[in-house]
């Protein structure tokens, strides 16, 4: 596939890194040359520099035989115009956009192929806001995913001494959890991936995946450890767009303390937040997280753009006391380097953001893409298209099917064919009622299902897609 | 003189237009056939007459006015305009004195409401008129109605707007000429009256009553045609009905002109001073109902909260009604229901007192001293409404404030060292600076403001503009800075 991809920042770096893993053409368009040399003696890709909406540059950049266009620079207006202009000068097929203002949501006609022309927007630090979001949801959680508009949860927790299920055989989840239905997605033990079996024991210290649905899911995190108290108190350091973000999403069911540098934002941050508490000063200050009570915060974010500050930030809180922390990192050796010690959750803003569009870019019907362990495995939610004669996996036992090893399909989201009316503005609608069904060695794979597989390395990924494409005859 | 000539010169193109103002009485005169109608025709002549004259003297050095003349129009428009309207009075009254005569007219003109006159009941229904369109037409306030039906105010216009309307933050304006958002607002407050008429006339009452008590309680003045006030009346469905326009006149009128111009109600909910008066006035009436009821003033707790919402609306709201004699109640009622009457009414509501905006800030700024003691890093600007106030405005508050305090603390004094006793002295001047009406004791709402001397009459008079104009449009021009090159 032939890619143009604008803007060589933070996200634009990380798709660029993503997808030239998995084979494409790729052309990176950027006004800054620095960033774009960087970039090319990293990856075998194609660079062109200069302002990316313009029509010469995106054609200099191959846009007439591309078949993607991803606008990731840090302007929406950049954004906007250069999908008007793959669409009315190269007719690009497929057009994504990075949109940071919200203004855009509220107006969907302006993004139509009329006007800007944009088929899929995505704003990297909404997602990262949700991201961290259901983190403070749920404070044991390392990661937490959801699948089929959130009707399946996967969550990441480190098992501890103590929980109901540490020692004992997956098998037995089942006798213990008898009116819920979870599953062990994989088992990560000292960094390697275990594939779950029936008598595989869970020890202390293992970074476990568990899959259910969202209803169950938090009955199912209590079986592997001790619950955590509720986080009521948090400290986010660095008003920027994602601490922003964070604060007035949670301001109303959360205390929140939100520490800016800067007077001229730290004012602003105020006028434009409701509960939350701003503090003008530096998150690396003792005195000031000291006055403002560490050792009784229960989660300590630092969201600033420099990992540096991040860093030093929160080891700081969680010596003092902070329960719980977690740190923006963008460059990958040090997520390695911190988590896990004094971080407790380190998180790649890029990484946690770039699956939703890869999404979009993979073969076969992808519905979501989730990267685990910091892009070192992913979950895929696929859905299943075709009939027994043409697909590898439609008609067929679980157990029959080629999997890849690494690769296991943990749950099934059905179309039950069932409905049930519900009201918006006194208007009845249907909605489908959906089934979530745990996969066992002998549940039969139907046409139209959302099937949701762990690959706990990343190469296995383009293989599984493979699996579920559907043969040419079918068409 | 200089400053003198071009506002006198203004003055008297006021003076002209408002004697306009004589033609309602002189109907209502010649309909109930009172005798009146001779002595508006004078006053109407008098009025008319110096107007055009001032005007034409000082025609020569008329100039566009400056900033500063605004204060200075302003000031002595009120002040002469009641003196102007004391004519028909005089008139018809042999005995009447000026100092009661301007008194009258002064709490007419200000909304405050008290009155020094007896046996309403029987006066001639044009003075009675008279005085009530005095509480309508200074219930918007007139150089507001000027500006509105005026061209003549030029430029100077948004400085006399701002000088005469109340409330802390004054550019908002709701079109982009100031004549438009004047006229709209007149627009809206002429509607919301002539609703009211019609429903106080359906609820029993005559027209000539229903246009009196309409105006006084839209304009939050509070005169009435009886000596007993609404009480005389002993009807329930009208004193709810007053009730309704009473909390209706104490919100901001800009907000009932976005309501109709977007027929949506919910710009009331949007509006946090309307959030606040109702919320105050509405828990107000059910707690001290409960408190008078407890200690046996009324039989039931029913008859305890129709008198107690009554009264207790109309002083929060600086209306000045009354149906009962609240003078009498346990004592922590009258005092909270003059308390109100401080913090209660909106800016840009025909209300006085410092307004439900002033508390909310103060409010606000209390506790954010709190918050900066417990977190000294904080950055918490004040916010009304989510959104901030510049901090320039929560200052001039703060000084408002001040003046505004040690004005009634002064004036007190004042009253209390021309011989009056204490509860009276704070009643008359609360009462008086809010533009309330009936105060405590002596003049309470059973009594009248007759039984003050001559001195304490003017001291009233002057608290009534003191309030009107927000202390610092009057107090300006007594400052020497004021007249200093």
């Amino acid at each position: 596939m032939k890619i143009i991809i604008l803007g060589a920042g933070q996200v634009g770096s990380s798709v660029a890194e993503s997808l030239v893993s998995e084979a494409n053409d790729i052309t990176v368009v950027d006004s800054n040359v620095e960033r774009l040399n960087a970039l090319q003696e990293r990856l075998d890709l194609r660079v062109v520099s200069g302002n990316a909406a313009s029509p010469s540059i995106l054609e200099m950049a191959g846009a007439p035989d591309a078949d993607l266009l991803i606008a990731v620079t840090q302007s929406d207006q950049t954004n906007l115009c250069a999908c008007r202009v793959a669409k009315t000068l190269f007719n690009i097929p497929t057009r994504i956009a990075r949109l940071r203002a919200a203004d855009y949501e509220a107006y969907p006609q302006l993004l139509d192929d009329d006007n800007f022309a944009v088929d899929h927007s995505i704003c990297p630090e909404q997602i990262v806001t949700d991201y961290i979001r259901k983190l403070i949801e749920f404070p044991e959680a390392l990661q937490v995913l959801e699948f089929a508009d959130g009707m399946v949860t996967m969550i990441a927790v480190r098992a501890f001494e103590g929980g109901m299920l540490v020692g004992k055989p997956l098998k037995t989840i089942p006798l213990r959890l008898p009116d819920i239905d979870a599953r062990v997605a994989a088992i990560f033990r000292r960094d390697q991936p275990i594939a779950p079996t029936g008598d595989t024991l869970i020890e202390s210290g293992d970074e476990v995946f568990i899959l259910a649905a969202t209803t169950h899911i938090r009955k199912a995190m209590t079986e592997l450890r001790r619950m955590d108290k509720p986080i009521r108190r948090v400290i986010i350091a660095g008003g920027g767009n994602i601490g922003f973000r964070l604060a007035r999403a949670i301001e109303s069911s959360v205390n929140v303390k939100l520490i800016e540098r800067d007077r001229q934002r730290a004012e602003y941050l105020a006028s434009a937040l409701t509960r939350a508490l701003v503090l003008h000063g530096d998150s690396t200050d003792e005195d000031l997280l000291d006055s403002e009570s560490i050792e009784e915060t229960d989660m300590f974010l630092s969201l600033t753009n420099d990992d540096e500050d991040n860093i030093m930030s929160s080891s700081l809180a969680k010596q003092m006391g902070a329960r719980r922390t977690l740190a923006l990192i963008n460059r990958k050796s040090y997520v390695d380097l911190v988590q896990g010690g004094r971080i407790d959750i380190a998180i790649s803003p890029a990484q946690t953001s770039i699956g939703q569009l890869l999404a979009r870019v993979r073969r076969g019907d992808v519905a979501a893409v989730h990267s685990l362990r910091r892009g070192a495995a992913e979950a895929l939610e696929v859905v299943a298209h075709g009939d027994a004669k043409h697909c590898k996996v439609i008609g067929r036992k679980i157990e029959e099917i080629d999997l890849p090893d690494g690769a296991t399909i943990a749950t099934i989201v059905r179309n039950t064919g069932q409905s049930r009316t519900e009201y918006k503005d006194l208007v009845p609608y249907e909605v489908p009622i959906f089934e979530v069904i745990m996969a066992h060695h002998d549940t039969v794979i139907r046409a139209n299902d959302h099937v949701i597989v762990f690959c706990t390395s990343k190469k296995l990924v383009g293989k599984v897609e493979k699996l579920f494409q559907v043969g040419w005859g079918f068409f | 003189m200089d400053a003198l000539l071009p506002v006198a010169n203004v003055l008297g193109r006021l003076l002209s237009i408002f004697s306009l103002a004589y033609l309602m009485p002189i109907v209502a005169a010649i309909i109930y056939d009172d005798g009146t109608a001779a002595d508006f025709v004078a006053a109407m002549a008098i009025s008319l007459g110096g107007g055009l004259t001032l005007y034409a003297v000082t025609r020569s050095s008329y100039r566009e006015l400056k900033p500063r003349d605004g204060f200075l129009l302003v000031s002595t428009v009120w002040a002469l305009m009641a003196a102007i309207a004391t004519i028909p009075l005089l008139l018809v009254y042999d005995s009447m004195s000026f100092t009661d005569a301007f008194f009258e007219t002064m709490s007419g003109l200000t909304t405050t409401g008290s009155t020094i006159m007896t046996d309403l009941d029987h006066a001639p229904p044009a003075i009675n008129l008279w005085r009530h369109e005095l509480n309508w037409l200074g219930g918007m306030g007139i150089i507001v109605l000027a500006v509105a039906v005026l061209p003549l105010l030029g430029v100077g216009g948004m400085q006399l707007y701002k000088a005469e309307t109340p409330g802390p933050m004054k550019d908002s304006k709701l079109t982009a000429r100031i004549a438009d958002t004047a006229k709209a607002l007149w627009l809206v407050y002429f509607l919301i009256t002539v609703a009211c008429i019609l429903l106080l006339n359906q609820a029993g009452l005559s027209w000539l009553d229903s246009i009196c008590h309409a105006f006084a309680a839209m304009g939050l003045g509070g005169f009435s045609t009886r000596d007993a006030s609404v009480g005389a009346f002993d009807n329930p469905v009208v004193e709810f009905i007053l009730i309704v326009f009473m909390v209706i006149a104490a919100m901001n009128f800009a907000t009932h002109f976005m309501a109709m111009r977007g027929r949506n109600l919910r710009v009331y909910w949007q509006d946090v001073e309307a959030r606040g008066v109702v919320g105050l006035i509405v828990s107000s009436c059910f707690g001290v109902a409960l408190y008078v009821w407890l200690e046996g003033t009324y039989e039931d707790y029913p008859t305890a909260l129709r008198h107690v919402s009554f009264n207790l609306v109309s002083m929060a709201t600086d209306c000045g009604f009354a149906s009962q004699d609240f003078d009498k109640w346990p004592i922590f009622a009258p005092l909270w229901m003059l308390f109100l009457s401080c913090i209660t009414a909106s800016s840009g509501s025909t209300g006085g007192g410092i307004k439900m905006i002033r508390t909310l800030i103060l409010a606000k700024q209390a506790n954010r001293e709190l918050t900066r003691l417990v977190h000294p890093a904080v950055v918490n600007p004040v916010k009304v409404g989510g959104s901030a106030i510049p901090s320039s405005v929560v200052i001039a508050v703060l000084g408002f404030i001040f003046l505004y305090f040690m004005s009634i603390v002064m004036l007190i004094f004042l009253m209390i060292l021309s011989g009056l006793d204490f509860m009276t002295a704070l009643g008359a001047i609360v009462a008086s600076i809010n533009n309330a009406g009936p105060g405590l004791n002596k003049v309470g709402p059973a009594t009248n403001y007759a039984v003050l001397t001559d001195f304490q009459t003017w001291v009233c008079s002057f608290t009534m503009l003191l309030g009107r104009l927000e202390v610092l449009s009057l107090a300006v021009v007594f400052t020497p800075q004021f007249w200093r090159k």
